[in-house]
């Protein structure tokens, strides 16, 4: 009997070349969805003078393509949303993974996993239906379908990741920082406070930061309770107005436009700029993910 | 002030603030039950919508729902565990391996409506699929990709590497060694994944916006090519484009999806929890 290595049949070639190629296909896909948006949203720059595009007004019909207002919207309401679901999502984690007992435990991460399955057009509609409604006539404004009612449902649904990505970051700190603490003489309090948290810091900053693509890049729940009013939301009490996101819009008129004209081509440029948006936001992210791995997994 | 006193109102608010995040979601889930419950019955499940879909069944956007997920498995369980057994088995860390992790990242974080954008202009206009199940399911596909990939290359990495060692020292290639005992214990892991990556896919509605959805079509669909209603956008439409559309058909439409999600939810978390209770290692 020979010890030569196993001989490998050529479908084994075969099938882990293949393995190979669908490793890279990710990379593929990402070029691909690039390639294709800039392909339909390209045009728009030949077609329309900047200065339209960085206008204040939002008018296709009337050939006005300023994008200020929809991206002031998105941004308003990402910030708004992330302000109400970073002091949540952070408390929550703090409390699953330090204090709570294991029964609460035991309820609180289903929960949160069935929060992030309900679907985006269900939140939406509950938006619409009941929380629009109930805002309307607590906070005496004319409408219920406001920036702030998006930025709160906005806030759920960026929790699930916020949650996530904080607990984990908690659950890397080492033990014998938690005993270190202790040992001092600090209370738990204290020790959560001053010793852990702060040493899953980057962690905790990248779950802020995924919580912002995923809020930023919303489409359905937002489009159904903020309005969609394209207005600059320049003054305090923008937040309480109807508002428009970039998102909203692409979704609500693309099934309204003609293929190839300049209203289609704006659409896609929309869409180029959230790309590139969620790819800075996800770069970062990730960053603090290979900058921990490069200091040798201690946070 | 007394310290130990700080930590227990400390501990009373994150409490609180825990239960801030619970609340609203059994609020959700307890009106849409309650409001929904009402319209469920065998002719709204099973019959075809009448009377601008005032009336009659929603069954066209359950098939749909399900026909979509179907195809979106059949295209994203092959690619995604093909290239999470990439990562986990074959691939150094060399730029190009953070390359693809990159990639992923960023999958997971392009908009929902950016896919449907992405599918209209590949599947629907350049590959000239037309708005159909085969455009739509392909844009949810490459939209699941990120989550199945992740999930199934951590259930990779969790099968102890001995596994793989005692399989090469018995004579095994290491595509025998993958195919007949590392894939079989992370099977569990990687089922529980897909469920999740399908569950979302099934309940999105931006990238089947332009891709897919047909507004009112009171048949079933004969073949991929075809366009077909959905549970997600339908919900949207009687919600938002139909006035007068009576409320307690809305809210039963919202109870048939949250049911279809939920359940899946429920099978993905009750795989792992049974599989990671009789695991031996």
């Amino acid at each position: 009997m020979s010890l030569n290595k196993p001989r490998r049949r050529w479908s084994e070639f075969a099938i882990e070349a293949g393995i190979r190629v669908l490793g890279f296909s990710s990379i593929g896909f990402v070029l691909l969805i690039f390639l294709f948006l800039l392909r339909e949203g390209l045009p728009l720059f030949f077609e329309v003078p900047l200065g339209n595009l960085f206008s204040t007004r939002w008018y296709p019909t009337f050939d006005l393509f300023g994008i200020l207002p929809l991206t002031l919207g998105s941004i308003l309401v990402t910030i708004t949303a992330i302000a109400i679901a970073v002091p949540l999502g952070v408390a929550s984690a703090v409390f699953v993974r330090e204090v709570a007992p294991g029964w609460a435990r035991e309820i609180l991460k289903p929960m949160i996993e069935v929060l992030a399955g309900i679907p985006s057009v269900v939140l939406g509609f509950f938006g619409m239906t009941l929380l629009a409604p109930f805002i309307r006539e607590t906070l005496g404004v004319a409408t219920g379908l406001t920036a702030f009612t998006g930025a709160l449902i906005l806030a759920y649904m960026a929790l699930p990741t916020i949650i996530s990505v904080a607990e984990d970051a908690l659950d890397a700190v080492p033990k014998s920082y938690r005993d270190a603490g202790l040992a001092m003489g600090a209370t738990q309090w204290q020790t959560i406070w001053r010793v852990v948290v702060p040493a899953a810091r980057s962690g905790m900053v990248m779950a802020v930061m995924l919580g912002m693509g995923r809020a930023i890049g919303e489409t359905m729940a937002v489009m159904m309770v903020t309005g969609n009013a394209a207005r600059m939301p320049l003054t305090l009490d923008s937040l309480f107005r109807p508002m428009r996101t970039m998102t909203a819009t692409i979704a609500a008129e693309m099934g309204e436009v003609a293929q190839g004209s300049t209203h289609y081509h704006a659409l896609f440029g929309i869409g180029i700029i959230l790309f590139v948006l969620t790819f800075i936001i996800n770069l970062a992210a990730a960053s603090t993910i290979f900058k921990r791995r490069r200091r040798g997994g201690l946070r | 002030m007394d310290r130990y006193l700080v930590q227990r109102a400390g501990f009373a608010l994150l409490g609180l603030m825990a239960l801030m995040v619970v609340l609203p979601i059994l609020l959700v889930i307890g009106t849409i039950v309650v409001q929904g419950g009402g319209a469920i019955s065998w002719e709204f499940l099973s019959a075809m919508p009448r009377d601008g879909m005032k009336a009659g069944g929603i069954f066209p956007a359950i098939v749909g729902t399900l026909l979509l997920t179907l195809g979106t498995a059949l295209v994203a369980i092959p690619i995604g565990v093909g290239g999470a057994v990439y990562l986990a088995e074959y691939a150094r860390d060399t730029w190009l391996t953070r390359a693809i992790r990159l990639a992923i990242i960023n999958l997971a974080g392009i908009p929902s409506v950016v896919y449907g954008l992405f599918g209209l202009g590949l599947f629907v206009l350049f590959l000239q699929f037309g708005t159909s199940i085969l455009a739509g399911a392909l844009t949810l596909a490459i939209m699941t990709l990120p989550i199945i990939i992740s999930a199934a290359e951590e259930a990779l990495r969790g099968v102890p590497t001995e596994f793989r060692t005692v399989s090469i020292s018995l004579g095994g290639t290491r595509w025998q060694g993958i195919r007949r005992v590392v894939l079989p214990q992370a099977l569990p892991g990687i089922i529980t994944g897909v469920i999740l990556g399908l569950l979302r896919a099934a309940g999105e509605t931006a990238p089947i916006l332009f891709t897919v959805a047909a507004f009112f079509l009171p048949r079933l669909p004969q073949s991929p090519f075809d366009q077909t209603m959905a549970l997600p956008y339908h919900l949207y439409v009687i919600s938002t484009q139909v006035p007068g559309m009576p409320l307690q058909i809305q809210f039963g439409t919202a109870l048939v999806l949250l049911i279809l999600v939920l359940s899946l939810n429920v099978l993905a978390t009750s795989i792992r929890s049974y599989f990671r209770r009789r695991r031996q290692w």
